[in-house]
């Protein structure tokens, strides 16, 4: 820009425009660390304190510091936990293979309609995610525009359904993840210099032996990303298994939010959104010490 | 490693003409997939515009039900739109909302990721961390601990906690994108205009503030989507008060009125629109 200008002035002020004792930088983090201190820090102190009382809705919790709360929230909702742990991996690696292609095919052949397809991809963001679960159970539905029109032509029976199965609660929360899946794919695969592929390529390797030794590895920082985005809200979704869902789908989201919302049982609400939370932070850091150790074997 | 980049540029000119005929119909495997990804991730877009043309024969008088069947085109549904007065208020206040608590996080945002972009300071990593934590935890969690902490201090949930929570989920997404803008800034103009005179206030409104503003923008609407797209923490925080994705999921037990489908593609006609128009703006002054 203009910074042709600058050579010719002198370089005498620079130094001491940066005064080490400076208040500025606490002025300016001030208002935003209070309201995160106030609505973040001290609400999730609040729910691990909750999470430790006893009582009822009606007579009021008392704090007893009852640390077995944990495990009776655990051995009476093992069956929901795990049922979200099994569907949260199904569509982690669902989402993978289906986003890892497009992901590479944008990164590698866009060209210059890359912000294209990215802005494609996040078009369905525009409308709020309820209403697109909505929507998917208007298209699953027993006798929907798709099912409805495959059993008028008899290529299905009359008994077929997906809405109210696991598949459809699996496939609703693949489909809302999927760009949270593909973005950090994307970014891993677009910062691979080309020309790396090229050398593999010269130096005889075929072109699938090529992606798996050169491509792959370095995306991988980028897999990990993704399977964290994708993993993490997937545990805690409930909206997918309460609109496409029937009996015997709901996962621990539905548990929590109707406990809480529903049933008052704060404590045992508390308790489990607090295991959600110890979920979310081990996988935090073993993404981490993977991405730590991944650095190390590359150099 | 470079070497081998810059040796293999020089030999690759001849290799593609020997490659390129033992992949004729395969190379338009990919290309093909990716187009049908995209219309499967749009597919529930048309589905929505489609269906808010849907006749809703045999409804029940004034609060007719979405049929997942075709059943005939109208417009009925765009002329009745502010016919409901639950969802009118609903939507109003995911509007008021999503406007007011942008403009806090981004205002309190701005501040942050400027203060992150330009100074060490004690407890820089501290406010990293939570920021980190705030964006990472499931919106669940989110959800149940502003709950708790509504309940444990006895404060009736509305439209006031809602404007809380709101803003603060929404600060680190603005403070990231600020601060992302602000790191590549060039420091030296805002030192040319301190040398021409201007004292520090005046240089941040008109040199800093100005620069910064692509990424305040983004920043802005980013919160206002994500405000107005938010189902979970709006739950456990509205009380009795209702927003657009709460209201509509209440209505999924007993039935979707096709004036929620009707203001869907209304929003996301608008919504892309102005992306779009943004976009080119974008385009056209690079």
């Amino acid at each position: 820009m203009e910074r042709s200008v600058q050579p010719d002035l002198p370089r005498v002020a620079a130094p001491e425009r940066r005064p080490k004792r400076s208040r500025a930088p606490y002025g300016l983090a001030a208002p935003a660390l209070l309201w995160l201190l106030i609505l973040f820090v001290i609400p999730m102190l609040a729910m691990a304190s909750l999470s430790l009382q006893t009582g009822n809705s009606l007579e009021g919790f008392r704090q007893t510091f009852r640390f077995a709360n944990f495990g009776d929230a655990l051995s009476q909702n093992g069956e929901f936990l795990v049922r979200s742990l099994r569907n949260a991996a199904v569509v982690t690696c669902i989402s993978l293979l289906l986003a890892y292609p497009v992901a590479y095919w944008i990164a590698f052949y866009g060209g210059r309609f890359k912000s294209v397809f990215l802005f494609l991809l996040l078009l369905p963001f525009f409308i709020s995610f309820v209403i697109r679960t909505v929507a998917w159970s208007f298209i699953l539905s027993d006798n929907g525009i798709v099912f409805g029109t495959l059993k008028n032509f008899g290529l299905l029976p009359e008994s077929y359904r997906v809405l109210g199965t696991t598949f459809a609660v699996v496939a609703g929360i693949t489909y809302n993840l999927l760009p949270f899946t593909i973005l950090p794919l994307y970014v891993s695969l677009e910062q691979i210099d080309q020309r790396l592929v090229e050398a593999a390529k010269d130096l005889y390797a075929s072109r699938t032996r090529a992606f798996l030794k050169v491509v792959l590895p370095l995306s991988l920082p980028g897999v990990f990303a993704a399977v964290l985005l994708t993993s993490i809200p997937a545990i805690g979704d409930y909206i997918n298994a309460s609109v496409l869902g029937g009996p015997g789908t709901a996962m621990i989201g539905n548990v929590i939010q109707s406990e809480f919302l529903r049933d008052r049982n704060y404590p045992e609400a508390a308790a489990l959104a607090f295991l959600l939370m110890a979920i979310m932070l081990v996988g935090a850091v073993l993404y981490a010490r993977v991405l730590g150790t991944e650095r190390i074997t590359e150099a | 490693m470079s070497a081998v980049a810059t040796e293999s540029r020089r030999e690759v000119a001849p290799a593609p003409l020997a490659r390129r005929p033992r992949r004729r119909w395969t190379r338009w495997l990919l290309p093909s997939y990716v187009v049908t990804f995209i219309l499967y991730l749009s597919f529930p877009i048309f589905v929505i515009i489609l269906f808010s043309f849907n006749q809703t024969r045999g409804g029940f008088g004034t609060s007719p039900r979405v049929k997942t069947t075709w059943i005939g085109f109208t417009t009925e549904w765009y002329g009745r739109l502010f016919e409901l007065p639950d969802l009118t208020a609903a939507l109003r206040h995911s509007i008021t909302i999503g406007l007011v608590s942008a403009l806090a996080a981004t205002a309190l945002g701005t501040l942050l990721g400027l203060a992150l972009a330009r100074y060490r300071f004690r407890g820089r990593s501290g406010a990293d961390f939570v920021i980190f934590l705030s964006i990472s935890s499931p919106e669940i969690v989110l959800g149940a601990s502003l709950a708790s902490f509504f309940v444990a201090l006895g404060v009736s949930r509305g439209l006031g906690t809602l404007f809380l929570s709101h803003t603060m989920f929404s600060i680190a997404f603005v403070t990231v994108t600020v601060r992302a803008r602000a790191a590549g800034l060039d420091r030296s103009l805002e030192a040319a205009a301190m040398d021409l005179g201007a004292n520090p206030v005046t240089t941040f409104f008109k040199v800093t503030l100005p620069l910064l503003y692509p990424g305040i923008l983004a920043g802005f609407l980013l919160a206002f989507a994500l405000s107005m797209d938010d189902f979970v923490i709006s739950q456990f925080t509205q009380g009795p008060a209702t927003m657009f994705p709460t209201w509509v999921f209440g209505a999924t037990k007993v039935g979707i009125p096709p004036h929620v489908f009707a203001f869907a593609t209304i929003i996301f006609l608008t919504g892309a629109t102005v992306a779009m128009v943004h976009a080119l703006t974008q385009l056209r002054r690079t």
